[in-house]
C-alpha cells in the first residue's frame, strides 16, 4: 500500500524527552525512518560565562549543567583548576569529596532508571526512586544546605566538613538502599513486559558507541570495560576496591542493568569510604595556610582562596560522571578569569548515538533508547 | 420472584400501599402507561445516579491505590482522607474553557465525547447487580454488551480523526486496532460460558453458578473456565485501554493519545466513560466468571441487599485487581500487543471453546 511519510515533532514540549530535546521523525506509520534531535532550547552561555567569572565564581554555574547530579560537575571543574594551580588536597577532603559523588552517581541512576520506567508506562519506580533520592538529598542538606545546586566542592577542598550525625545517617542510608535495590530488582528486573520492551531495543554495537564517542553506563552496557576511575584514577579512587559494571549484550536491558548494578557498586565504595575515613584537616592551600579541621563555616571560609590566580597554562580534567565522561578544558592567561572553559559533556557525546539506534524502530522502542541514554538537558545544551 | 427493577419498585410500593392508590389514580385519567414512564424514568435515574457515584468514587480510588503501591498519602485535603476530590476535580473541569482548536472538525469534535460515553452507560442495562437489581433481562444480554462496548472504538476513531492532531491521530488508530483485536478473544471466551450455560442472559448465567460443590467451593465458572476466565480478563483490561494496554493514551509516546486536544468537559466525559467502562467490565467479569451476585444467603436481610454487597465486594475486588496491575507492571508495544492479541490469545480462546464444547456434548460439563 502506498503512504505517505509522516513528519512528527517530538518535544520540546513532550512527555517523555525530559525536558526541552525536540526529535524530528519522519515517521512510516509506527515505524522510524529517521529521527533528528534537536538541540538548544537550553542553551545558556555557560562556556561563555566561564570566561566572564573568577574561577570561584563559575563553581555555581557547574551545578546547573547536569543539576540531578551536581557534585561530579563540582569536582571536575574544581579538579580542573586545582591541575591548573597545582593545590594539594588534603586526603580527608577527598574522602568527603567521594562520598558525595558516589552518593549523587545512587540518586542519577535513580532519577535515571525511575523515568525510564514511567516512560515506560510503570509510574511507581520514580516514586520509588525519588522516596529513596529524598533521604540522600536530605544528607545533601545537612552538608551544605543545597539539595540540588550544591557549590560545595571548592579548589583545595571542600566548603565544610562533615557535620554530626552525617556518618550515622549515611550508614542508614546505605543500608536502606540495599535492601531497596533489591525491590526494585524483584519489580522490574525479571518483568517479561520490561524485558519485551528493553532486550534488543536501541542496539549498539561496542565500536560504534567507541566512534560516537560514548561514555558511562551506555558505553559499559555495549561491553567496553572502561570506566575512568579505573583507567585514569583520581582523587582516592586508587585505594578503593570496587569493580566496573559491563554488560556485553549492547541492548537498553544492560544499559539499565549496568545502573542497577552500579547502584550497588556505589554502595559498597560508600561502605568502604566511610569506614577507612581519616580524621584530618578538609581544606589547603598553600598561600592561606591549613584551615582548622573542624569548626563553623564561618571559621573556615577565611581560608578560602577568594581571589585566586593559577599561572598561565592550560589543563583537560575528566572524571567518571554518572552519566559518563565529564571533562573540562581550562585555559588559563594568568589573570583571576579563565582565558576559556569548554565543557566536554556525557549527556551531549551519548545523545548523538541516538538517530542511529532508533532508525526501523518504533516510537515507543524510541522512548526506552532514549531513556537508558539518561540524559539531562541542562547537560546537553549548555 | 421478583425478575427486575421495575417489578421491585412496583413490589415496594406495592409494600407501602402505594402502588394501587396510584395506579387508581392514573387509571381513572385514562393514562396507565404514564405511571409505566415514571417508573421506568426512576430506575433510570437510579442507575445513572449510581453509575455516576461509582465513577466519582473509582476515580478517587485509583488515586489512593496508586498512592498506597507508590508509598505516598494520595489526595488527603478535599474532604475526610480526600474523598471529596472527585467533586473538586469535576468543578474545577466544569470551569476549564472549552477549547476547540481551530482547523477540528467541529461537529465530529463535539459529538465524540457523548458516543463514548453514552455505550459506556447502556452496558448497565443488561447487567444484573444483584437478585432482581435488573433493569432488563435480556435474553441477548451477553451479545448486547459485546456489541454496546464494540461502539466506542467508533467514537475514538471519530474524536481522533477530529482532533487533527498527529498524535491523536495515532492513539486513534491504535486504540482502534487494539479493541478490535481484543474483542475477538473476549468474544470467545464469553461463549464458552454460554455454551455451559445455554443462555446469553446474564441472569440465567448468574443462577448457573449458584450451587456449591460439597457444599462448600462455589459453582463458579472460574473454576469450570481456568483458561476461559484469564483470556477474558486479559482482553477486557486491553478493551479497557488500561496499562499495560494503555496505547490510545500511551502519555511517554503520544502525548495524550486520541484526547490531546480535549480539555474541560469533554475531556471530562472521556474520563467518566473511562472509569464506568471499568466498573461495568469488572461487573461483567464477576457475572460470568465469579458467580455474579451469588453468595451465602442470610437470614432476616432482604436478598436483593446482600447479593447487591456480594455482587460489589467481587466486582471492587477486580478493580483493585485492575488498578493494583496498572502500578506494577509497564506498558507492552504496539505490536506485541497485536502479536498477543492474534497469535496467542484467539488461538488460545478457541482451543478453550472446543474442549468446552467437546465436554458439554458429551455430558461432562453441564
Amino acid at each position: 500500500m502506498e503512504t505517505d511519510e509522516l513528519i512528527i515533532n517530538m518535544g520540546p514540549v513532550h512527555p517523555s524527552t525530559h525536558g526541552v530535546l525536540r526529535f524530528k521523525l519522519r515517521m512510516d506509520g509506527e515505524i522510524i525512518k529517521e529521527c533528528t534531535p534537536v538541540l538548544g532550547y537550553l542553551h545558556r552561555g555557560t562556556e561563555k560565562l566561564g570566561e566572564m567569572k573568577t574561577y570561584l565564581q563559575f563553581i555555581p554555574y557547574t551545578d546547573r549543567l547536569d543539576y540531578i547530579s551536581a557534585m561530579p560537575n563540582n569536582y571536575a571543574f574544581v579538579k580542573a583548576v586545582e591541575e591548573l594551580a597545582g593545590i594539594e588536597v588534603p586526603l580527608r577532603a577527598e574522602y568527603i569529596r567521594v562520598i558525595t559523588m558516589e552518593l549523587n552517581r545512587v540518586v542519577n541512576h535513580l532519577v535515571s532508571i525511575g523515568s525510564l520506567l514511567m516512560d515506560l508506562g510503570a509510574a511507581t519506580m520514580i516514586m520509588w526512586g525519588f522516596r529513596e533520592r529524598e533521604n540522600a538529598l536530605q544528607l545533601y542538606e545537612m552538608l551544605c544546605g543545597a539539595r540540588m545546586t550544591f557549590n560545595y566542592i571548592k579548589p583545595g577542598g571542600v566548603r565544610e566538613d562533615i557535620p554530626e550525625g552525617f556518618i550515622p545517617k549515611l550508614n542508614e542510608f546505605i543500608k536502606d538502599m540495599e535492601k531497596r535495590i533489591e525491590d526494585y530488582e524483584q519489580l522490574i528486573n525479571t518483568n517479561e513486559i520490561f524485558m519485551m520492551r528493553m532486550k534488543n531495543i536501541g542496539v549498539i554495537s561496542a565500536e560504534d558507541a567507541i566512534n560516537y564517542g560514548m561514555t558511562g553506563p551506555t558505553l559499559r552496557g555495549s561491553g567496553v570495560n572502561y570506566d575512568l576511575r579505573k583507567v585514569e584514577p583520581y582523587s582516592i579512587y586508587r585505594d578503593i576496591d570496587f569493580k566496573v559494571c559491563v554488560r556485553r549484550e549492547c541492548d537498553s536491558y544492560a544499559r539499565y542493568m549496568v545502573r542497577i548494578d552500579e547502584m550497588k557498586e556505589c554502595l559498597y565504595i560508600l561502605r568502604q569510604v566511610v569506614d577507612t575515613m581519616p580524621e584530618a584537616k578538609i581544606v589547603s592551600n598553600p598561600k592561606y595556610g591549613i584551615a582548622p579541621m573542624t569548626g563553623a563555616p564561618s571559621a573556615v571560609m577565611p581560608y578560602f582562596p577568594r581571589i585566586f590566580t593559577p599561572p598561565a597554562g592550560e589543563v583537560y580534567s575528566r572524571i567518571e560522571a554518572p552519566k559518563g565522561e565529564l571533562g573540562f578544558y581550562v585555559v588559563s592567561d594568568g589573570t583571576t578569569k579563565p582565558y576559556r572553559v569548554k565543557i566536554r559533556s556525557p549527556s551531549f557525546c551519548n545523545l548523538t548515538a541516538i538517530p542511529g539506534m532508533v532508525v526501523g524502530l518504533k516510537i515507543p522502542d524510541l522512548i526506552a533508547a532514549f531513556g537508558t541514554i539518561d540524559v539531562v538537558l541542562g547537560d546537553v545544551d549548555r | 420472584m421478583i425478575a427486575n427493577a421495575y417489578e421491585l419498585i412496583v413490589y415496594i410500593l406495592t409494600l407501602f400501599r402505594v402502588y394501587e392508590p396510584l395506579l387508581n389514580v392514573f387509571q381513572a385519567l385514562g393514562a396507565e402507561y404514564v405511571l409505566r414512564i415514571i417508573i421506568v424514568l426512576v430506575e433510570i435515574a437510579v442507575l445513572f445516579v449510581f453509575v455516576l457515584l461509582t465513577v466519582m468514587f473509582l476515580t478517587w480510588m485509583e488515586r489512593k491505590v496508586v498512592a498506597m503501591v507508590q508509598s505516598r498519602y494520595g489526595p488527603m485535603v478535599t474532604g475526610p482522607r480526600g474523598l471529596l476530590q472527585p467533586v473538586m476535580d469535576g468543578v474545577k473541569l466544569i470551569g476549564k474553557e472549552d477549547i476547540i482548536p481551530a482547523k477540528a472538525d467541529r461537529w465530529i469534535f463535539t459529538l465524540a465525547p457523548f458516543i463514548v460515553f453514552i455505550p459506556a452507560l447502556l452496558v448497565f442495562i443488561p447487567l444484573p447487580f444483584g437478585e432482581s437489581l435488573i433493569i432488563s433481562d435480556l435474553r441477548v444480554g451477553l451479545l448486547y454488551i459485546i456489541a454496546i462496548s464494540a461502539i466506542s472504538p467508533i467514537a475514538i476513531l471519530l474524536a481522533g480523526w477530529a482532533s487533527n492532531n498527529k498524535y491523536s491521530l495515532m492513539g486513534a488508530m491504535r486504540a482502534v486496532a487494539q479493541d478490535i483485536s481484543y474483542t475477538i478473544p473476549l468474544a470467545l471466551a464469553a461463549i464458552a460460558v454460554v455454551l455451559l450455560t445455554g443462555s446469553l442472559s446474564m441472569v440465567d448465567i448468574v443462577n448457573a453458578q449458584g450451587g456449591a460443590w460439597f457444599g462448600v467451593i462455589p459453582q463458579w465458572f472460574i473454576f469450570i473456565q481456568p483458561l476461559g476466565f484469564i483470556l477474558f480478563l486479559i482482553a477486557s483490561i486491553a478493551e479497557m485501554g488500561r496499562i499495560p494496554f494503555d496505547f490510545q493514551e500511551s502519555e511517554s509516546e503520544l502525548v495524550a493519545g486520541f484526547f490531546t486536544e480535549y480539555s474541560g468537559m469533554k475531556f471530562a466525559m472521556f474520563f467518566l466513560a473511562e472509569y464506568a467502562h471499568l466498573f461495568a467490565v469488572s461487573g461483567i467479569v464477576v457475572t460470568l466468571f465469579l458467580g455474579g451476585w451469588t453468595g451465602p444467603v442470610l437470614p432476616f436481610i432482604p436478598v436483593q441487599i446482600t447479593s447487591l454487597v456480594y455482587f460489589l465486594i467481587k466486582t471492587y475486588a477486580v478493580i483493585f485487581f485492575a488498578m493494583w496491575l496498572r502500578d506494577t507492571v509497564p506498558r507492552v508495544r504496539i505490536d506485541q500487543l497485536l502479536n498477543l492479541g492474534w497469535k496467542i490469545m484467539v488461538p488460545l480462546a478457541l482451543l478453550n471453546l472446543l474442549v468446552t464444547g467437546f465436554l458439554v456434548t458429551a455430558g461432562v460439563m453441564v
